[in-house]
């Protein structure tokens, strides 16, 4: 314990740096994938079809992948990230807005069709039908699966330790040299600095959920 | 909700106004595009000397990709077995009518699936061996893969049981099958079958998280391709990197196009037959398609 608590300044810059990353690259992925997933049920057709293949390239590449493309290939065409924490969070956001993306759709398809006909009856155009009557009712339906989708992408910020972010998952690493003796301990820290972020997570999804389900 | 009642079917002149839109829109990506393949034919990334090595014999470069991609299918292969066969116990033991089964096996499946990937497969790596069970690269991403995997599996499957006609287990039980029996004969392979399109949609996410092993050291398709940059750099220079890189986030992208292609060839299948009928939808939820660690 004594070991747990001469490492706490780094265990707790671990944390924040693991926690940080989730919450920039989470509100990130929000924004692009609610745009496109307008995209996605836009009357142009070539908007239809980048958001579709965005989703498509997005879902099949590892998130490894994207990373290392971020960290390793983009020198290629004379584009640097400012900062290694900045390349994870474009990975992660990358990523994570096609699983955002297909989410929001699928809660988009779930609102009735007669809200979205009552929205043209009352002569509102696409971009207010979408923004004052359907996206408001998505959100709602799509907090459980948006709320795992930003679970997951709390989790994923491990892979960042393999691109040189100095997270929880590299503390586990950087650990496991100096102190093997106690590297059980280490990974308890870890395991819990996750399970602080994912638990209390899952308990508020479950909250919001039952305060903004739409009872039909 | 069809997406077409958003909005009016545009007449002539929104037509003409989408056309002209969509051909300023591909202009300009045609442009990004552009720049980028400018910025890496000034860099001489173009080269079709530099990207001849990608087919040439004689560097051993396609064999070692070749044998790369191969690794990366083994791994994936024996996790996905080990998941599935790990993930049905799992599912029926919480499934149990006995508490002492139920609640431990509910604990096991929770704690595999709120814990990232990366650390069970650090755990693997870095811990296992110093209580003296010796793990290869391989083997901790194996053991990884399939701790994770089979807790969601587990859930799939249990799913997939819950999902079942209960005319069907209480036929078994009508014609004295026991409880297990009911199980394995009936209730499994229902189940098992009514998910098969959402199974090979996991194979995609375990085939996708199996690139992991970049960071624990093992030779899959993006460590490969490092190590090559690092023997070829030692001949040539700096001059394949790219072209390497490249061709195995490519690699990548295709066998997973194509294993989500075959799911959902399957599901569609799945969908006509009428046995397995009533699937619903057979789709995974988006988190568990993210890979690296589902929902609590």
């Amino acid at each position: 314990m004594s070991f747990l608590a001469e490492n706490f300044p780094l265990i707790r810059d671990a944390f924040l740096t693991t926690l940080s990353l989730a919450v920039v690259s989470g509100i990130c992925a929000l924004i692009l994938g609610t745009v496109l997933a307008a995209m996605r049920v836009s009357p142009v057709p070539a908007l239809r079809g980048l958001a579709t293949f965005y989703v498509e390239l997005f879902r099949n590449t590892p998130l490894t992948v994207v990373f290392f493309f971020l960290a390793f290939g983009i020198v290629y065409v004379d584009l640097q990230f400012p900062s290694r924490f900045i390349t994870a969070v474009a990975a992660l956001s990358l990523y994570t807005a096609a699983f955002v993306c297909e989410a929001l759709r699928s809660g988009i398809n779930a609102v009735p069709a007669g809200q979205a006909e009552a929205a043209r009856a009352l002569g509102l155009d696409f971009r207010q039908s979408l923004t004052t009557v359907v996206l408001p009712q998505a959100f709602r339906t799509v907090v459980p699966p948006l709320g795992n989708v930003w679970i997951a992408l709390a989790k994923n910020t491990s892979i960042a330790a393999g691109f040189a972010v100095a997270d929880l998952t590299a503390l586990l690493q950087r650990l496991s040299n100096s102190a093997a003796d106690e590297l059980a301990l280490v990974f308890v820290a870890v395991v819990a600095g996750y399970l602080v972020i994912t638990l209390p997570s899952a308990w508020a999804i479950s909250v919001l959920e039952r305060r903004l389900a739409i009872v039909r | 909700m069809s997406a077409t009642v958003l909005f009016d079917v545009p007449g002539p002149r929104g037509r003409r106004r989408q056309r002209i839109g969509s051909a300023i829109g591909l202009l300009f990506v045609l442009a990004l595009v552009g720049l980028a393949l400018w910025r890496l034919g000034i860099n001489g990334q173009l080269e079709p000397a530099r990207w001849a090595i990608l087919f040439d014999t004689r560097t051993n470069v396609p064999q070692r990709l070749l044998g790369a991609l191969v690794d990366t299918l083994e791994v994936a292969a024996v996790g996905m077995v080990a998941a599935t066969v790990l993930g049905a116990f799992l599912a029926v033991g919480r499934l149990s009518d006995h508490a002492w089964v139920r609640v431990p096996v509910a604990a096991i499946i929770e704690f595999f699936r709120a814990v990232p990937l990366l650390v069970l497969i650090l755990f693997c790596f870095l811990f296992l061996p110093r209580v003296g069970i010796s793990t290869s690269a391989f083997g901790a991403l194996a053991l990884g893969l399939t701790l994770y995997n089979m807790a969601v599996l587990a859930e799939i499957i249990r799913a997939g049981i819950l999902s079942i006609d209960r005319g069907q287990s209480e036929s078994g039980y009508a014609i004295g099958l026991r409880k297990w029996q009911v199980m394995t004969f009936i209730l499994v392979p229902q189940a098992v079958r009514r998910m098969l399109p959402v199974l090979i949609a996991q194979l995609v996410v375990l085939l996708k998280d199996s690139s992991l092993g970049f960071i624990v050291g093992y030779l899959e398709l993006l460590r490969t391709a490092r190590s090559l940059v690092e023997t070829l750099n030692f001949q040539f220079g700096p001059i394949y990197t790219f072209q390497l890189y490249v061709a195995a986030g490519l690699i990548y992208i295709v066998v997973n196009l194509l294993l989500s292609l075959l799911a959902r060839i399957l599901e569609r299948r799945s969908r006509r037959d009428t046995k397995a009928a009533a699937t619903g939808k057979a789709e995974l939820p988006a988190d568990v398609q993210m890979g690296g660690g589902g929902g609590v």
